[in-house]
This record gives structure tokens, sequence and C-alpha cells, in this order.
């Protein structure tokens, strides 16, 4: 027997093991995850319950944003546009004929639509096949030509999605928008998208296509020189994160039940750039990271528009629109001074936390 | 009649274009050159009508002193946002560069809502601008005329500046590639400098213009304007400052005889311009004056 082929078969010994290893490890978070979502249902209050429904929402947006965004490289400012069709197509799905009538005062609804009601699983999956469908028509002209026209074409897609909801008169309900939609989300939904989200996302980035993805990010001339077709790599990556946003706005609309075109302006999208950016763009990690922060510290941030009282001495007022201004400044000045974020483009890694917790062991490692 | 009325709407749409133009010349510019949509352009034409109003209102300037203090303030304006966000990104991979673009237009929309209030304000329409001209049976605002002519003017303007002088030759430079022009001795920065200050005073005027149209001023007003200008200069040629006008003229038109014919289709005017986008990408990604720029 050969040298070389007993070496090769070690690594193979020793990389399966350490797969094994982390799928293991992987397994026993999702599992304490569940433990903790558990708990929290049971015992916590409804504000809690509504942030924890929330950060999960954001985690599923953050991480399929930074997949077009951050890890091809394509800037597009999109995910208010298929959040927003996400959550109308699949609420019109999940209302009954009588909820329908109610709500439709002005037009009666489409009578195709009208007598449709069905459950809550298919119409998330169909409100995602919405967006993705939206997705490839917008992508295919535009890939085709100059990327970079993306941001401005999604822009414009953001836009006119508003105006169609609030004309549609007959199918969206216009500016009055959906009420009554039945909340059929809960934690296990929601972390449920988000995991699978994760899941879906992390083996794409990790597989031949994700190389190419990053490839696309790097130098596009250099990777269709490689014989990637840059086309169709972008444009898969632009449905798929269409996809998992959609599904998040059936999330969104079954969770707060009461949808108008109001609720999807550019400022959600704004929100996730900030989120994939402070996270590090091209970091899923980061993404989830800074999507559980921002969750919690735009709450803090309402802070800003309250009066402020300085050591008791004098009082400024309360500014409202603050907020938004804080946001647009830290946007500004991370991509000015920080634009590695949390994460830059690392990974979380049990190889890493494990040679981080237990320094000086070998812990599985390939010699190198 | 049908003749009247598709005259009356074909100056009308000339007007609304030479809006689009006019700030479409910014946009297209700045493309060329440093390969950057630069998002805030709109939002950078709703802060020139401010200018001009508090110039008017506050200052008491007559209006076309008002409109000239709002187009150097607005072309420093330009230059600053160039200098502070954009400068620093020169050689940082390009989505940095647009992230910023975003974020600076995302301020200056939240900055004047929280300044100036979100309550529309009325601007002032000059008496010279106010009569209503009857040419045979139709009949259009002076201002629309004058609007059609300012802009014609300015585009022979940029066309001197671009063409015949030594700084629209480093312009036109740059545009082919932006790495040799500082070996041949040409300050880099100056020459993006100045296509920012001159796109800004362009969309000044395009700005004051809207709003003495319309006539009032908000903080998100240059939205709207923003993209369909972007559409139209990728419709005339994204590069091209003539494409940039001829596209806003294209735009303009066809926005205005859509709804004038179709009334029912009013409610979608702003995704029409969206549609054209996507059909240029498909069918003449280079749009109508526009060659194919150099990565």
């Amino acid at each position: 027997m050969n040298r070389e082929a007993s070496y090769a078969r070690a690594r193979q010994r020793w990389s399966r093991r350490t797969r094994r290893r982390n799928s293991l490890l992987s397994l026993a978070v999702v599992l304490l995850l569940t433990g903790l979502l558990y708990l929290a249902g049971r015992y916590g209050d409804e504000y809690q319950i509504r942030i924890l429904n929330m950060v999960a929402i954001y985690i599923t947006l953050a991480v399929s944003y930074n997949l077009i965004n951050g890890i091809t490289g394509q800037f597009s400012l999109e995910p208010n546009a298929f959040v927003a069709l996400g959550a109308y197509s699949s609420a019109l799905l999940t209302m009954t004929p009588v909820e329908k009538e109610m709500n439709f005062i002005i037009d009666p609804c489409v009578p195709w639509l009208a007598q449709v009601a069905i459950p809550f699983l298919p119409a998330v999956v169909i409100g995602g096949i919405v967006a993705a469908v939206f997705a490839l028509l917008m992508g295919f002209p535009v890939f085709r030509v100059r990327g970079d026209y993306l941001a401005i074409v999604t822009l414009g897609f953001g836009e006119v999605i508003r105006v169609v909801a609030n004309n549609l008169q007959t199918i969206t309900n216009g500016p009055l928008g959906l009420k009554g939609i039945a909340a059929h989300t809960n934690l296990w939904w929601t972390w449920g998208l988000a995991l699978l989200t994760l899941f879906v996302i992390v083996r794409l980035v990790n597989s031949s296509y994700g190389r190419a993805l990053k490839a696309i990010r790097q130098n596009e001339l250099a990777a269709e020189s490689m014989g990637i077709n840059s086309f169709r790599h972008k444009l898969l990556a632009f449905t798929l994160a269409a996809f998992f946003e959609g599904m998040a706005g059936a999330m969104l609309a079954h969770l707060i039940t009461t949808i108008s075109p109001m609720l999807f302006t550019f400022f959600l999208t704004f929100n996730l750039l900030i989120i994939i950016v402070l996270g590090g763009l091209g970091s899923i990690t980061g993404s989830v990271i800074a999507a559980i922060g921002f969750a919690w510290g735009s709450e803090l941030l309402r802070a800003v528009e309250e009066p402020i009282n300085v050591f008791g001495w004098f009082t400024i007022p309360g500014i409202p629109g603050m907020r938004m201004v804080t946001f647009a400044v830290i946007l500004i000045a991370a991509m000015l001074f920080w634009r590695e974020g949390i994460m830059g483009r690392r990974e979380f890694s049990w190889q890493w936390l494990l040679d981080t917790v237990m320094p000086g062991r070998n812990n599985g490692a390939r010699e190198q | 009649m049908t003749v009247q009325l598709f005259l009356q709407q074909l100056i009308n749409g000339l007007g609304l274009g030479s809006l689009y133009g006019l700030i479409a010349i910014g946009y297209t510019m700045v493309y060329g050159i440093l390969r950057l949509i630069n998002f805030a352009h709109g939002d950078v034409m709703m802060m020139s009508t401010y200018f001009a109003f508090f110039g008017i209102s506050m200052f008491s300037l007559p209006w076309w002193l008002a409109a000239l203090v709002a187009m150097l303030l607005t072309a420093l304006l330009g230059i600053a946002i160039d200098q502070g966000a954009y400068r620093p990104l020169r050689r940082a991979p390009r989505i940095s560069a647009l992230i910023t673009a975003i974020g600076v237009s995302f301020f200056l929309e939240n900055a004047s809502l929280v300044v100036f209030g979100s309550r529309p304000r009325a601007f002032h329409r000059p008496a010279i601008f106010e009569p209503v001209w009857e040419i045979g049976s139709i009949s259009v605002l002076s201002l629309t005329v004058y609007t059609i002519f300012i802009t014609l003017a300015l585009l022979v303007l940029v066309y001197i500046i671009v063409y015949r002088t030594r700084m629209g030759m480093a312009m036109r430079a740059v545009s082919r590639d932006m790495h040799t022009v500082p070996l041949m001795g040409i300050d880099l920065n100056r020459v993006i400098a100045f296509t920012f200050g001159m796109g800004s005073a362009l969309a000044a005027v395009g700005g004051i213009l809207w709003a003495m149209k319309y006539p009032q001023i908000e903080p998100l007003m240059g939205i709207i304007p923003g993209l369909k200008a972007f559409v139209a200069a990728v419709l005339g040629g994204i590069g091209n400052v003539f494409g940039a006008v001829l596209g806003g003229f294209i735009l303009g038109i066809t926005e205005i005889m859509l709804v004038a014919f179709w009334p029912e289709l009013s409610g979608y005017r702003d995704a029409f311009a969206f549609l054209l986008l996507i059909l240029v990408l498909l069918f003449r990604p280079t749009g109508i004056m526009g060659e194919e720029l150099p990565e």
C-alpha cells in the first residue's frame, strides 16, 4: 500500500469525524433553542414573545438579504417589496370568504380570489413563490446587462408595489389594507423558518454554488473566465433570497394581523441594510448577531425621540423623526469607518469555538 | 380637436420632460465618471428648493437671485457630499459607495423632515411665469414654455463645457479610464468635484422649476423625480448628456400622453417609468444614444 493513499484515507476519516461532531453540536444547539422557545412561549409575556418573533423574522430577512448583497456582492434594495408580496399573497389566501367580504367594503374582491381559503402553511409557501417569480422577472433583464442597475430597479419596484397595492382596490383593498388576518404565526413558525433559511443558505454558501457566488463578488470577469455563468448564479441567489423574504412577509402578516401599503415602506429595507452592514457584509453569522442586536437595539433607540433630561438642569425636548436620522448616520458612519462590521467576512465554526474555549487541545483539527 | 389635444399634451410633456432631463444630467455625468448611482441626487434637488424657498421667504431676495444662490448652495452641497461620503470610498468595493449613497439619501430626507417639517410649503411662483398664453386653441402656462427654453439653453452650456473646455476634456477622459487620468497630471478629485457641482446646480434649476410648477415643496418630493430622472438617463444612454435630456423628454411626453388618453391608468403613472426601465434593459441596454461604457 502506498503512503499517499493511506494519508488520504486518514484525512478522510478525520474529516468524517469532525463533520459528524459538528452536526451533533449543531443539533444540540437546535434542541437547546427548542427548549428555550418552549419556556419563552410558556412563561414569557406578550411583549417578550413579540420581540422574539421579530428577532426570528429579522434573522430570516437579514440572512437572505445578505446572500444577494453581501455574498454575491450585488447591491439591491428589494426586501420591502418582496415582504409586501409575500404578506399580501398569503393573507389573501388564508382569509375566509366572510372575512374578505368584511374587508372589501368599497369594491368587492375579485371573484376568483373571494372564494379561496387555504391553510396557513401552503399560503406561506405560495407567498414565497410569488416573491420569487417577481424576483425572476426583475432579475432577468437586470443581470443580463448591468448588475449595478439592480439597486435602482429594486428601489423602483418597491415604490411600484406600493402604487399597485394602493390602486388595485379589488385585490389588495387599496389604502385600507387588510384587517383581521388570522394570527397563525407563533414562535415555532417564525423560528422554524429562520432555522430553515439558515440551513439552506449556509449549505448553499458552502457548496460549489456558494464559492461561485463569492467569486462573482470578488471579480466577476475573472469568475466568468473560470467558467462560472455569472448571470445564472446571480439570478439564483436573487430568486432564492426573494423566496425566503416572501415567506418572512407571510409570517409578518399573520403575526401583526393588519397590513396596509404603508407598512412596507423603504424603511424596512433600510433597517435590514443596517443589519447586514453592521454584521459584516458577506457574513451569515454577522447577520444573525446583528439581527438579534437590532431587534432589541432599535427599541432602545426610541429614547432619542423622547425628551432628554441633562443632569436635572434642563430638558431637551423630544424630536420626532430623530430615530430615522440616527439610523442614516449609523449606516454612513459604519460604511466610512467600520466597513468590516462585527464579523467581516468570517463565519462562526465549531472548530473556532473549540479552539478558543479549549486551547492547546487538538480538537480534531487536521494538521496543516 | 384630437390634434389640438395632442399638441397641448405634447407641450405639457416637454415641460415635464425638461425637468426630468435637468435632473438626469447630474445622474448621467456622475455615473459616467464614477460608475456610481448617486441615490442622493433627487434629495439634493429637494434641498435646492428649500434653499430657494428660504432665500425668498426669510431673506426676501428677488426670486432670480434666490435661485442663483440656491444653485450655488446646491452645488456646494453636492461637492460636500462627494468629499465627505464618497471620496473616502474611491478605492473600496463599489457596493460600499452605493450603500453610502443610499445612506446619504435617507439622511437628507429624514433630516429635512425633522428640520423643515413634513407639512408641504407653498412655493411662490414669480409673476413672469404666471400668465397663461393662448396659442391658437392651446393654452400653456408661460412657466412651461420658459422651462423648455431654459433646459435647451442649459444643454448648450453643458455641451460647451463638456466638449469645448479643458475641464470637459478631463471629465471625458476620466469616464474612459479613471486610473490613467491622474498619471497625465490631471487633478482627479477636482474633476470629480466639478462634476458633482455642475450636476447638482442643474438639479437645482430643475428642482426650483419643479417647485414653481406645482407650486409647493416637501421633504420627500425628490424621491420619485429622482427615480424617474435615472430612468431617463438610462433610456437616453447613460454617460451621455444629450441622451439624458432626450430620455427626459421621451419619458415626460409618454407619461403625460398615457394619462391624457387613458385616464383610468393615472393611478399607475409612477409605475410606468419603472416598466420602461425594464423594457430598455431588455431591448436596448445602452439606451438610445449610449455606447458601451468600459467597466
